[in-house]
């Protein structure tokens, strides 16, 4: 005999709002074989009926760097030290693409997916999560080739040094890849109400850049515009681009402080996005 | 003995807010948190209407569904059934969690798998193989499940050859079929499935309804089925529950479900559009002002004997001259069958241009061609040369065929069941 009234009986509910705060860990890792198939997909059909395959990679961050070089360096003529600016700023760009190509790849998730968010259920974080850590492997690629300069210009007799701190290289790219992840889950929830954030992503992204120690040392703005310098120092990814060219080629500084602070508001910021994010999925599909 | 349920759904309401959303959106939202956070009740919670398409409201917020209480037990094939916009789709989209509703909750004891579309998250770039874990894994099969039903996956959907080809090479058809394949061999313990039999060719369709069968009545499952087409609502559901309007009409067994649902449907003989109606069938040149279902006095009649000719005459109203078209009319049973379709394909107006005004068209249905039921008739308007379809209304007008006895039938004296979707009285030689 069974009883229907035991109110525990029940697998799961269905109701008109998420509790305040459900990552649901379990339902996502029921669903890792579907993870592991997005980041798949995503991988091999950027190769598909191109001629060039992955080297359309690599262009990019080859082309900027040069790009650059001439405007920054040799134009403009911003000091990068001992260090040869292209390497300078291959390091930068290749650390930037990784956090943009998460915040544009994840900031439309569900005006992209609507189709497949209309359809069925599946753990809707799996989607950006996909794009995280298909961009991952991008971001190894792009960095195999600046591996590849940093030989190249070592037997050419720069002076480089590597930093024994590059052993914390991969958590600083965690931490990029979460903000990244944050703000995008933040944003894709708006824009799912309001489109105008999605024509504001790409233009932001590009002032962002300007912000945040890509293409010259922190410490150079702090020196040239005084009333000006709160605006990096307050930035986040100024505090990562800066600690991986420290830890890649040991130039620049490295600020504990900044470093917690960029910690702090990583951690802020994905925890406001995925609140945001969760809160939005369950009936989005009505308003993108 | 008590009654096994495996799902439950508790007082579901579900609500859309009509027209754009746009410049009123920013306002409402901060209207909301305004009531919110002085402990009031949401503003616009109250002011919905029911949901009827037809007729103009003064809210713009309207209630897709309302107040939907139903249980199903384990192992029963519940068919969902209603006209258009009667809120199927709305509750299968509640039931299979991709939208929540807006008030109530549903209760479940099983994994629900639902499948509101073949083919979802299909990705052209890949091979007929890859799609098959991709479509798997978003159904929510594990990588494991897929690889152990691999081949019969491959064999059902018989696109062998084709299967470490990318899926953009496919035809549509064979899409569907792979699409099917992958679904039919979902193992949950609830399946949603919306109208997704009406794919793919003759011996297909004929394959899935019979696999469907085998879900639900060989392995026991429960399955919850949402279809127009009454006929494989009647051969594979036990339950039914009726739709109208967003609320539960009806809740009883398959077959009483579907006499309410036909009962229900107000079919008219007689309709005429209002100039500015806003669900008037037009195009720039044309639009439909009348249709009316005649008898032999000319008197307009929903009711006609199946030995009588049946007169449906369309007006139409010419707004632009100088153009050359022609009309033709589709027919559908009760159950969805399309019965058949006939332009006027020697119409004056395809050589001839009309001028301004209204004018009367009539197409004749012989006496003894249809069987008794009820008829929907729909009517279009087209271009020849080349082929192009300018409107085509649905449920124009409808009407009832009344059997008889009689010589003149082909009936006869014969009082049982008599099948067929027709029943035109045929020659016999010797």
């Amino acid at each position: 005999m069974n009883d229907n009234n035991t109110p525990n009986d029940w697998l799961f509910e269905i109701t008109p709002k998420n509790k305040f705060f459900s990552l649901n860990l379990k339902e996502v890792w029921q669903y890792r074989d579907l993870l592991l198939l997005f980041v798949k997909r995503d991988v091999i059909t950027v190769y598909k009926q191109t001629v060039l395959g992955p080297l359309w990679y690599l262009i990019q961050p080859l082309f900027t760097s040069v790009t650059f070089t001439i405007i920054f360096n040799n134009v403009a003529g911003i000091d990068t030290g001992t260090v040869p600016p292209f390497l300078f700023n291959l390091a930068g760009i290749t650390v930037w693409n990784y956090f943009t190509a998460c915040l544009t790849g994840t900031s439309d998730t569900f005006k992209a997916n609507a189709a497949i968010f209309g359809k069925v259920y599946f753990p809707r974080i799996i989607t950006p999560l996909s794009v995280v850590i298909s961009n991952l492997v991008k971001f190894g690629i792009q960095f195999l080739i600046f591996i590849g300069f940093y030989i190249f210009y070592y037997f050419q007799g720069a002076n480089l040094g590597l930093n024994g701190l590059i052993l914390f290289f991969p958590i600083l790219i965690v931490i990029m890849g979460l903000l990244g992840l944050g703000l995008g889950m933040l944003i894709s929830a708006m824009v799912t109400k309001y489109r105008d954030l999605s024509h504001l992503i790409g233009f932001g992204i590009q002032l962002l850049m300007y912000l945040s120690a890509v293409m010259y040392p922190m410490s150079l703005i702090k020196d040239k515009l005084p009333g000006y310098g709160w605006l990096v120092e307050y930035n986040p990814l100024a505090y990562i681009v800066e600690t991986t060219r420290y830890m890649l080629l040991n130039v620049g500084e490295v600020s504990l402080l900044g470093l917690s602070y960029t910690l702090a508001v990583t951690i802020a910021v994905f925890f406001i996005g995925l609140l945001v994010f969760n809160k939005t999925e369950k009936s989005f599909i009505d308003t993108v | 003995m008590k009654k096994d349920i495996i799902l439950k759904a508790e007082n579901i309401s579900k609500q859309y807010r009509l027209g754009q959303v746009g410049t009123g959106t920013l306002s409402h939202d901060i209207n909301r948190w305004w009531h919110k956070i002085r402990g009031k009740e949401n503003p616009y919670l109250k002011i919905g209407e029911t949901n009827d398409r037809s007729t103009k409201g003064n809210s713009d917020y309207v209630w897709a569904l309302q107040d939907i209480n139903f249980e199903v037990e384990r192992g029963e094939v519940l068919g969902i059934i209603g006209k258009n916009g009667a809120g199927k789709s709305t509750l299968l989209k509640i039931l299979s969690k991709v939208t929540a509703p807006t008030t109530g909750s549903i209760k479940s004891r099983g994994r629900i798998a639902s499948l509101l579309e073949v083919g979802t998250g299909f990705n052209g770039e890949m091979t007929g193989r890859e799609n098959i874990f991709l479509n798997g894994a978003i159904l929510g099969m594990t990588k494991k499940e897929i690889s152990s039903k691999l081949d019969e996956i491959i064999e059902f959907s018989g696109c062998e050859r084709y299967i470490d080809t990318p899926v953009k090479r496919y035809s549509s058809g064979m899409t569907v079929r792979l699409a099917f394949a992958v679904a039919a061999f979902l193992e949950p313990e609830i399946l949603v499935i919306d109208e997704v039999l009406a794919v793919g060719d003759a011996e297909f369709q004929k394959k899935a309804i019979g696999k469907m069968q085998d879900i639900s009545k060989g392995e026991g499952r429960t399955v919850l089925f949402v279809s127009h087409n009454m006929a494989a609502v009647k051969s594979l559901c036990t339950k039914g529950i009726v739709l109208e309007n967003g609320r539960v009409v009806f809740e009883g067994g398959i077959d009483d479900s579907i006499q309410n649902y036909l009962e229900n449907e107000n079919s008219t003989a007689h309709r005429i559009w209002s100039n500015n109606s806003v669900n008037m069938p037009k195009v720039d040149f044309i639009e439909l002002v009348e249709a009316k279902v005649l008898n032999k006095e000319n008197n307009v009649s929903i009711n006609h004997s199946i030995i009588d000719d049946i007169m449906i005459e369309f007006s139409y109203k010419i707004l632009q001259e100088g153009q050359f078209f022609t009309h033709g009319f589709n027919l559908f049973n009760v159950e969805n069958v399309h019965i058949l379709s006939s332009h006027d394909k020697r119409s004056s107006t395809l050589n001839l241009a009309l001028k301004k005004g209204v004018y009367k068209k009539t197409v004749i249905i012989p006496g003894n061609l249809l069987a008794e039921g009820s008829y929907s008739c729909s009517f279009a308007i087209m271009r020849y040369n080349p082929f192009h379809i300018e409107f085509h209304e649905m449920d124009v007008v409808g009407f009832n065929i009344i059997d008889e006895f009689g010589d003149n039938t082909v009936r006869g004296s014969y009082s049982g069941h008599y099948p067929g979707l027709v029943r035109p009285d045929l020659k016999w030689k010797d």
